[in-house]
């Protein structure tokens, strides 16, 4: 009887644990520690990050770069993991081994994560950059632990960071002469691609017959550019064949809109629905979230049309009310109140030229030249999280097209500033800019 | 300088392992490096050697360590000098139409030879580990090019100071037994050493055409 009750106690046990571990939903149990908030809305997705069970560094390795690659080859990577596979590095590589990733940045340690999301160990540096002093004699006596968190360098991306650049942008004026974001030019695009493209009234919309839609759909459509770029009903709802889906997805919009869909998956608002591995997962919802958001938007389940409306597809609402109805951290909720604001509500009221309103957008899904693209194409980056930190990431990509590089560098040094929304002159003053100059005038 | 003759052989000729490696695999490292059109060459030394390793069947055979890092080396410098005399000295010095420069994508500019040379580098160590490659010196522009170990430490102090020679030694790094090669980098145009001795962060400003500027480290993993 002894031996039969635990022998069923085993098996129970065995179901239970398996059941765990086979069951996505399930698989919490498995978690040995808490996860970044990078990497907590998939870490039910085992296999996004161990791609195969027993797999080793290598493959934890091209986890990572299957999604971070890209964006760190883009951000020409200064240490790269081929400077350190060249055997004359064997001795730096015992001490730290700088060809993977989860050397520094490790998971499931969430309470050893650094401001900048990933763990990260302190003083690092030093084991490569030891005698910097002797080249550098400004940097004699600055410990190493200031590298990165002085707004000086950065590990991987030092665009807007390397000594020519400084000096070369030293003298800019806090605001540039012609301060504007760049104008987006996907119906250009298009008729590069399809030749022209005819706008189609009420009458051409193809929706079937059966089916009873409000004006106020139809009208919503007809004032898109979908309308004015030809795009029909069936466009979106019949965009995979020939059965008409009442509520088309991703997968109908990333038909067309291929970058904007590829970086969305990329981002925290997308990645749980990415097709890698054991994903995709339900939609994120500001639920799931760790950042402070409204109570009443908290069940909200993040697609297209969450930001975007359905029909409308109103790009001036999702770049600024469609995030503010979910975040509700004090940078979002000081705003309204922004000097940035001011210059949207400046560019609403048709006082101020297209493109000088600053929004949320504007600066967290900036618009790039040819993100991920080839041509001239300008897109919006959907991948939130493309350069938000370390914030010096931002200065080239958005700051500039409106700011100096001295007046962006200190701006994203202050804490304070970045808290109430750029409201003020920077406090902060980094240094580097003066020690380039300084070394150039010897 | 000892002749490292490592090559075991078996009866049957494709058999043939360089360095506990198979050759086959050699042959193709050899071959990711013909970039610049330099095919040429080390083709040559292919079928060469192929002929040599099918010609007798008795004798071990093959080519040592030293031919091949000696063969390598002709190809990365030929296609450094061709770069640096027919693009970067011509148009950057002569012609005036384009700079050279270490931040080329921001500026527009030629990529300088030295990066060149490490961008082949790192495509060739992302292919294969039968041998890499890079340029150091002892008065480096970039401090990182400068000489890490014992042997890249008097091997570039010997190619200095005993001008057309190379170096060859051995050295254990990482638990990996390597051959390696010391071959002196000479300033082959004007624009080698001008634009040294005037660049912000060199140590040395003396640099005359004709001279060592650095040299070409080239390691090749031996044993098991
Ligand atoms: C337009 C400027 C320029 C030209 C021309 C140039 N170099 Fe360099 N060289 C550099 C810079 C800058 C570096 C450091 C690049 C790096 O490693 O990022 C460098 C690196 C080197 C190095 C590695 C050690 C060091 O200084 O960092 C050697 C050796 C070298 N060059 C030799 C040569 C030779 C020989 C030539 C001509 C065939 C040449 N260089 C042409 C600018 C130049």
């Amino acid at each position: 009887m002894k031996w039969l009750s635990w022998g069923l106690i085993s098996i129970l046990l065995g179901v239970f644990w398996g059941w765990s571990l086979f069951t996505k939903e399930q698989n919490a149990r498995y978690l040995i520690g808490e996860t970044t908030d990078g990497h907590h809305q998939i870490e039910l997705a085992c296999e996004s990050c161990h791609l195969e069970p027993f797999g080793g560094a290598e493959l934890i390795q091209e986890a990572c770069t299957n999604c971070h690659g890209a964006e760190l080859a883009r951000a020409d990577d200064s240490h790269p993991k081929s400077k350190f596979t060249d055997p004359r590095n064997a001795a730096r590589i015992e001490v730290l081994d700088a060809r993977y990733c989860v050397t520094c940045h490790i998971e499931h340690r969430n309470e050893e994560t650094h401001e900048m999301g990933v763990t990260l160990p302190e003083d690092f540096c030093f084991y490569c950059h030891e005698d910097i002093g002797e080249d550098r004699p400004t940097h004699k006596n600055v410990p190493f632990s200031d590298c990165l968190t002085s707004g000086c360098h950065n590990y991987h991306d030092n665009r807007a960071l390397y000594e020519d650049f400084l000096v070369k942008h030293a003298d800019q004026a806090a605001i540039g002469l012609d301060p504007h974001q760049p104008m987006r030019n996907l119906l250009e695009q298009v008729v590069a691609e399809k030749g022209a493209v005819r706008p189609l009234t009420l009458n051409e919309a193809d929706k079937p017959q059966t089916l009873h839609v409000g004006s106020e759909v139809m009208d919503d459509w007809l004032q898109t550019s979908h309308a004015a770029a030809g795009v029909n009903c069936s466009g979106c709802h019949q965009s995979s064949g020939s059965t008409w889906v009442d509520k088309p997805g991703l997968e109908s919009c990333q038909s067309c809109h291929q970058q904007e869909a590829e970086t969305f998956l990329q981002g925290k608002h997308g990645m749980r629905l990415a097709g890698s591995g054991d994903l995709p997962l339900s939609p994120m919802t500001p639920a799931m979230g760790r950042l402070p958001f409204k109570t009443d938007a908290l069940e909200t389940e993040l697609t297209c049309t969450t930001c975007h409306g359905a029909h409308r597809f109103d790009t001036w609402k999702a770049a600024v009310e469609s995030c503010l109805g979910c975040h509700n951290d004090e940078h979002s909720r000081n705003y309204p109140d922004s000097p940035h604001a001011t210059l949207r509500e400046l560019e609403h009221q048709g006082l101020a030229d297209p493109g000088t309103g600053v929004s949320c957008a504007t600066c967290h899904m900036p618009r790039l030249e040819s993100a991920g693209l080839g041509g001239e194409a300008i897109q919006v980056m959907h991948n939130q999280n493309d350069n938000l930190r370390p914030n010096e990431k931002m200065i080239r990509s958005v700051c500039m097209d409106c700011h100096g590089f001295p007046f962006s560098l200190d701006a994203l040094a202050d804490p304070e500033l970045i808290r109430n929304n750029f409201k003020g002159q920077p406090a902060a003053h980094v240094e580097s800019i003066d020690w380039a100059t300084g070394r150039r005038e010897e | 300088m000892k002749q490292l003759k490592l090559l075991t052989k078996n009866s049957k000729s494709e058999k043939v392992s360089v360095w506990g490696r198979s050759s086959v695999k050699a042959w193709s490292s050899i071959a990711d490096l013909s970039y610049v059109g330099t095919k040429g060459a080390v083709f040559g030394l292919a079928v060469t050697a192929g002929l040599m390793m099918t010609g007798c069947e008795s004798e071990p055979q093959g080519i040592s360590p030293q031919q091949f890092t000696d063969a390598l080396h002709k190809v990365m410098e030929s296609d450094r000098a061709v770069y640096t005399k027919q693009v970067v000295n011509r148009l950057a010095k002569e012609e005036k139409v384009i700079k050279a420069s270490e931040h080329f994508m921001d500026e527009k500019a030629l990529p300088l030879p030295a990066q060149m040379f490490r961008f082949g580098a790192e495509m060739v160590a992302g292919k294969t580990d039968d041998f890499s490659y890079s340029l150091q010196s002892l008065w480096p522009i970039n401090k990182q090019n400068a000489p890490v170990t014992e042997v890249e430490k008097t091997g570039l102090k010997f190619i200095a100071d005993n001008p057309g020679q190379n170096y060859y030694s051995e050295e254990e790094l990482g638990g990996q037994k390597y051959f390696t090669a010391v071959y002196p980098d000479i300033a082959v145009a004007p624009v080698c050493a001008s634009c040294h001795n005037e660049h912000k962060d060199t140590p040395r400003t003396d640099f005359k055409i004709g001279d060592v500027m650095g040299g070409v480290v080239i390691r090749v993993p031996v044993g098991s």
